[in-house]
C-alpha cells in the first residue's frame, strides 16, 4: 500500500521542487558567492548602508504597527462574532471574507479614493471646517498601515473565529456560576484558549505585512519597504545582486518568524 | 446577556465600517462625472464604465488573465488532486513533510518567488513571459487545491471505495467512478478559490511582464500611474462583483466555513 502514495505525489512534488525550490535556492546561493569565492560582501554592504537600513527598518516598523492594531481590533471582533447566533455569525463571515478575497489591488484603490485630495476623509474634515487646506494621508507611512491593517485584519478575525467557536460556552457558564465575574471567566477560559489561534493570526499578519507589495506600492508613493525596494532593483536598477540579497533576506524572516510560532505552539500545547 | 456585550457589538460595527466602508466608496466615485476621483460624487455617470471596455490594455490583459487562470486550473488539478488523495488516503512516511511542502507555497513571500522565477526561468533559461506567468500560477495554486480537495475527502468513506475494488472495478474506474462525484463539490470550489488565486495575483505576476503580455492586475497597476481617474474605481466594482458572485456559489458548495479551520 505504500507505493502508490510515492507515486502519486510524484507529479506534483517535482513540479514544486523545480519550480520553487530551485529557484529560490539559487537565488539564496548566489548571494553568497563571489567572483567563484564564498562572501558576506553583499550583506555587510546591506546592513551597513543607511539607505537600505532604513528601509528594513520602516518595512519592521509598519509590519509591527499593523499587525497590534489586528490583534487589538480582531481579537474582540472575533470574540463578539463567536458569541452570536448561528445564522448572525454566517452572515459576519462572508462580511469578513468579502474583502479577504477581493483583489489587493481594489483594495488599495480604494483608500486612494478615500484618503486622496478629494477624498471622502479631506472633504469631510474640510466642510466641517476641521481643516483649511487638505491634509496629506495618502502616500506616507500612515497611509500603508491603514492599507496593511485593511488587507490582514479579515485573515486575523477569520483565523481568531475558528479557535473562539469551539471554546464551549458552558465552560464560561460554569465559571461564572461558580462565581467568576464575566471578565474574569473571561481571562481565566476564553485567553489561555484562544492563543493559539491569536498567535496563528498575528504570524501570519506579520509575515504577509513584511513582504506585500501592492499595497505599499500603491498607497507609499515614494516611501519604500523591502518589497518595493525589491522590485525596483530588479526592474528599473537591474541591480540583480543587491535584489537577491532582499529577497534573501525576506525568506530568512519569513522562516525565522514561523519557526518561533511552531515552537512557541509546541511549547503551549504539548500535546500536539 | 445581550446588553453586556454593546461595547464589542460597537467594535465590530466600527470594524467592518472599516472593512466595507472603502469599498463602498469607491463603487459612488465609479459613477462620478469627473475626470478625477471624488466622493462624494457630483452627478451621476456611467462613461466610466464605457471606457474600461474601451482600454485596450484591460482587453488584452483580461484575455491572458482568463488563460493563464483556465490552464492553470486544469494544470494545478492534475497535478494537486492525485496528491491530494495520497495525503488523505494512505499512511506512509514522509507524510508530514509532503503536506506542508504542497501548502509551502502560501508561505512563501510571493514577491520573492516572483523575482526567483523571473532570474532563473526568464532570464537564466530564457523561458517566454507566458509560460513563466503559467506555471508561478501553477504553483501558487497547488496549496488551496490541496486544502479543499484534501477537506473534502476528508468526509469520504473509503470502505465504498473498497467495496468498489472487491466488487472488480480497477483502482482508476474506482478513482473515477467512486470517489470523484462524492468530491463534485469541493473540486467545483477549489476550482472557484484558484481561479481568484491566480486573478487576483500580483506578487508574481508583476515580475512576468512583455510586450503585450501582462495580466489584468498589473494592467491596472499599470493605468494608475499615469491616469487616476474612476475608470480605475469602474473596473474596481467589476472586480467586487465577480468576487461576490464566486463567493456565493463557494458558499453554496463547499460552505465559508472552510475559511475558519
Amino acid at each position: 500500500m505504500k507505493k502508490p502514495a510515492y507515486l502519486l505525489l510524484f507529479p506534483g512534488a517535482l513540479f514544486l521542487a523545480v519550480f520553487m525550490v530551485v529557484p529560490i535556492a539559487t537565488i539564496i546561493l548566489s548571494t553568497f558567492a563571489n567572483d567563484g569565492s564564498v562572501s558576506l560582501a553583499g550583506y555587510t554592504s546591506f546592513f551597513t548602508d543607511s539607505y537600505t537600513l532604513g528601509i528594513l527598518g520602516t518595512t519592521l516598523k509598519i509590519s509591527l504597527i499593523s499587525t497590534l492594531i489586528c490583534i487589538l481590533l480582531g481579537y474582540p471582533t472575533a470574540y463578539y462574532i463567536s458569541r452570536t447566533s448561528v445564522s448572525r455569525r454566517g452572515i459576519y463571515l462572508a462580511l469578513a471574507i468579502f474583502p479577504l478575497l477581493t483583489s489587493a489591488i481594489v483594495r488599495s484603490f480604494s483608500w486612494m479614493v478615500t484618503l486622496g485630495k478629494t477624498g471622502l476623509i479631506n472633504t469631510l474634515l474640510l466642510q466641517l471646517h476641521v481643516i483649511d487646506k487638505p491634509l496629506q494621508i495618502l502616500y506616507t507611512e500612515t497611509s500603508i498601515i491603514i492599507g496593511m491593517v485593511h488587507l490582514f485584519l479579515p485573515l486575523m478575525i477569520i483565523s481568531l473565529i475558528g479557535v473562539m467557536e469551539n471554546i464551549d460556552g458552558d465552560l464560561m457558564q460554569a465559571a461564572a456560576s461558580l462565581g467568576a465575574s464575566r471578565f474574569k471567566a473571561f481571562v481565566k477560559v476564553v485567553l489561555p484558549l484562544s492563543i493559539p489561534g491569536l498567535l496563528v493570526g498575528s504570524t501570519l499578519v506579520l509575515v504577509g505585512s513584511l513582504t506585500a507589495y501592492a499595497t505599499p506600492q500603491l498607497l507609499g508613493g515614494k516611501k519604500r519597504v523591502l518589497a518595493t525596494l525589491l522590485f525596483q532593483n530588479t526592474m528599473t536598477l537591474n541591480d540583480w545582486k543587491a535584489a537577491s540579497i532582499i529577497a534573501t533576506i525576506m525568506i530568512a524572516i519569513t522562516f525565522l518568524l514561523i519557526g518561533v510560532m511552531n515552537a512557541l505552539a509546541k511549547k503551549l500545547n504539548p500535546n500536539g | 446577556m445581550k446588553e453586556k456585550h454593546t461595547l464589542l457589538g460597537w467594535i465590530t460595527f466600527l470594524v467592518f465600517l472599516f472593512l466595507l466602508g472603502p469599498l463602498v466608496i469607491i463603487i459612488g466615485a465609479s459613477f462620478g462625472p469627473d475626470n478625477y476621483l471624488t466622493f462624494p460624487p457630483n452627478g451621476f455617470s456611467l462613461k466610466w464604465y464605457e471606457n474600461v471596455f474601451h482600454v485596450e490594455m484591460f482587453w488584452t490583459s483580461f484575455k491572458i488573465s482568463m488563460l493563464v487562470a483556465l490552464l492553470g486550473i486544469v494544470l494545478s488539478f492534475l497535478l494537486g488532486i492525485p496528491a491530494a488523495y495520497a495525503l488523505s488516503r494512505y499512511q506512509f512516511k514522509g507524510k508530514g513533510f509532503f503536506t506542508s511542502f504542497f501548502i509551502s507555497p502560501i508561505i512563501i513571500p510571493g514577491i520573492v518567488f516572483g523575482y526567483g522565477l523571473l532570474k532563473y526561468l526568464v532570464i537564466t533559461y530564457h523561458i517566454p513571459i507566458f509560460p513563466g506567468v503559467l506555471i508561478g500560477h501553477v504553483v501558487i495554486m497547488i496549496p488551496y487545491v490541496i486544502r479543499v480537495i484534501s477537506s473534502s475527502l476528508m468526509n469520504f468513506d473509503y470502505s465504498v471505495e473498497e467495496a468498489a475494488m472487491s466488487l472488480g472495478a480497477s483502482r482508476l474506474k474506482t478513482f473515477f467512478v467512486v470517489v470523484l462525484p462524492n468530491i463534485r463539490s469541493g473540486i467545483i470550489a477549489g476550482i472557484l478559490l484558484a481561479f481568484l488565486e491566480s486573478f487576483n495575483n500580483v506578487d508574481v505576476s508583476v515580475f512576468m511582464t512583455g510586450p503585450g503580455v501582462s495580466t489584468l492586475p498589473i494592467s491596472m497597476l499599470n493605468y494608475v500611474e499615469y491616469y487616476f481617474d474612476p475608470t480605475i474605481a469602474a473596473i474596481s466594482v467589476l472586480f467586487m462583483l465577480m468576487t461576490a458572485v464566486l463567493i456565493a456559489a463557494i458558499e453554496r458548495t463547499l460552505g465559508l466555513r472552510f475559511f475558519t479551520k
